[in-house]
């Protein structure tokens, strides 16, 4: 027998090994996840959340309505894993050895690492919306709030599902529109990156988009310090923006039990090969989803591509095959941009996002960087496909390495 | 990609500047670069972060993020900026003769 430990039950650990509960002879291999939360969250729906879009009962389910036998389950976090050993030590004070393990304990916020952040104010008058707990707080302090200028603030990249701030920040321009107080809303989104967003082709597309909204963009700021009382942010060159209302996406961290492991980079992401999502230090170690240090979107449209084309691969490795560069970095995401419309990028590690149509070229019905109703509608959709088809490891009909054709070269 | 001489060398950098052969660089072009970056001199500490730089990207000629300058010369993020104003990454990735540094995908 066997054995194969899956470390997170989120996402990519779910997909992956239900794909696996599918293609592999389970009499000859033994898969057990861990994962410490029981419940599943559909993160992206956590965006929808402070606008009242959604509530908690559309982004909760079991996650035993998601693994069940012969795939094991254990309730846990996990202290420490030994790879020279090849066992890891759960909190629960059990001990797994495996013969491949597979890292998809993901991404998460850490306020705390920025001062000020997360002290007597948080909560209050900052905010964040990158947990459904947060998510909700948020709810509540919005439908209560009078007015005044929000500030949106990245602290540092990557973070996960890097097309967020800007889906949050149009959203709310539609929310204060909605509730007739936009002309007493002031919104700036201050980023560390030069412009709206990573990519040069999409950063002025967006960057345009957020200036036909009446959005301000502070460019290059990388904050020090909230300064809660004051209610203001701090840059490293000591700009300051005051803000009445800040809702910020924190600093994100890979887990903390990889750098216990000595596995992690500075932020605790486990460096790979990004054409295989194998570690670079132990060839039965591979990383699935956002907590590789790969130079892939953080998110979990990438995760499902990359874990399309891992499963055949890994059946061939560990027959004895050479592992095959097949993962492209391949990315897509909507990106709500607000009165009901959407928007769609698809990208990889060489192919910044273009103008286009997606997934038939010339027909979409996708429209790719360019506003549509339909890629509002896909969004809200794709959530039945998240709950009943892409996390018990069925099939979803888009390809998972990306095209080049249907998209415009501007 | 254009061919640009910086301190009496020839060297081809991108439509940002920043060399795209990170074996063509010399301390001389630092200075040079230095300079365009509104940085008149180059102290011990920016050479320093600098040679941090050139090590942690080998051969690939990727240039460090900021985090990895810190963790990796134990120099704060507050005394980076001091040392390298507005975008220290950025800027000593062009100094340094790397390519820029990669932001959020």
């Amino acid at each position: 027998m066997k054995k194969l430990v899956i470390l997170g039950a989120g996402t990519a650990g779910t997909i992956v090994a239900n794909r696996f509960k599918r293609v592999m002879d389970l009499d000859e291999w033994q898969i057990t996840l861990v994962d410490p939360d029981p419940i599943h969250y559909y993160q992206p729906g956590f965006l929808f959340i402070p606008f009242g879009m959604y509530t908690k009962k559309d982004v909760i389910k079991p996650k035993r309505d998601y693994i069940s036998a012969p795939l094991t389950l254990i309730q846990s976090a996990v202290e420490e894993v030994d790879p020279a050993q090849r066992l890891v030590r759960l909190a629960n004070k059990q001990t797994l050895s495996y013969d491949y393990l597979i890292i998809a304990t993901g991404t998460d916020i850490h306020p705390e690492e920025t001062p000020g952040m997360a002290e007597h104010e948080w909560g209050k008058s900052i905010h964040s919306f990158y947990t459904l707990q947060t998510s909700l707080k948020l709810n509540q302090m919005l439908h209560n709030w009078d007015g005044g200028r929000l500030v949106v603030n990245v602290v540092e990249n990557p973070i996960k599902c890097p097309v967020a701030p800007l889906e949050f920040i149009m959203l709310a321009d539609w929310h204060f529109h909605k509730h007739g107080k936009r002309d007493r809303v002031e919104i700036i989104y201050a980023t560390p990156l030069p412009g709206a967003f990573t990519k040069p082709v999409a950063s002025r597309l967006l960057g345009e988009l957020l200036e036909r909204k009446n959005i301000r963009v502070e460019p290059d700021f990388m904050i020090e310090r909230v300064e809660p009382d004051a209610k203001k942010i701090v840059s490293y060159d000591e700009r300051e923006i005051e803000y009445d209302l800040l809702v910020t996406v924190p600093l994100n961290k890979g887990a903390e039990f990889i750098a216990r492991s000595g596995l992690g980079n500075e932020l605790n992401y486990v460096p790979v090969d990004q054409y295989t999502l194998r570690s670079k230090a132990y060839d039965n170690i591979f990383v699935l989803g956002d907590a590789s240090d790969a130079p892939a979107s953080k998110a979990g449209a990438t995760a499902h591509f990359a874990i399309d084309l891992f499963t055949e691969n890994f059946l061939r490795y560990v027959e004895g095959h050479e592992l095959k560069p097949y993962f492209d970095g391949h990315a897509n995401c909507f990106i709500e941009t607000g009165f009901g419309k959407g928007l769609m990028i698809d990208f990889n590690y060489e192919q910044e996002p273009l103008p286009g149509r997606y997934p038939l070229p010339g027909i979409g019905p996708l429209t790719l960087l360019e506003e549509s109703e339909f890629n509002h509608w896909g969004k809200l959709m794709f959530r039945w496909m998240y709950w009943h088809l892409l996390l018990k490891g069925m099939e979803v009909p888009l390809p998972s390495e990306m095209s080049m054709s249907g998209k415009r070269l501007v | 990609m254009v061919a640009k001489t910086i301190a009496g060398k020839t060297v081809e950098v991108n439509e940002e500047g920043f060399m795209t052969n990170p074996n063509e660089w010399t301390e001389e072009i630092a200075v040079e670069i230095a300079k365009e970056e509104g940085i008149p001199e180059l102290t011990a500490e920016h050479w320093k972060i600098i040679n941090f730089c050139r090590q942690s990207a080998g051969t690939s000629g990727k240039a460090p993020t900021l985090r990895q300058i810190t963790v990796g010369t134990g120099v704060s993020t507050k005394e980076l900026f001091t040392l390298f104003p507005k975008g220290p990454a950025k800027k000593v990735a062009r100094i340094a003769g790397l390519g820029k540094p990669e932001g959020c995908v």
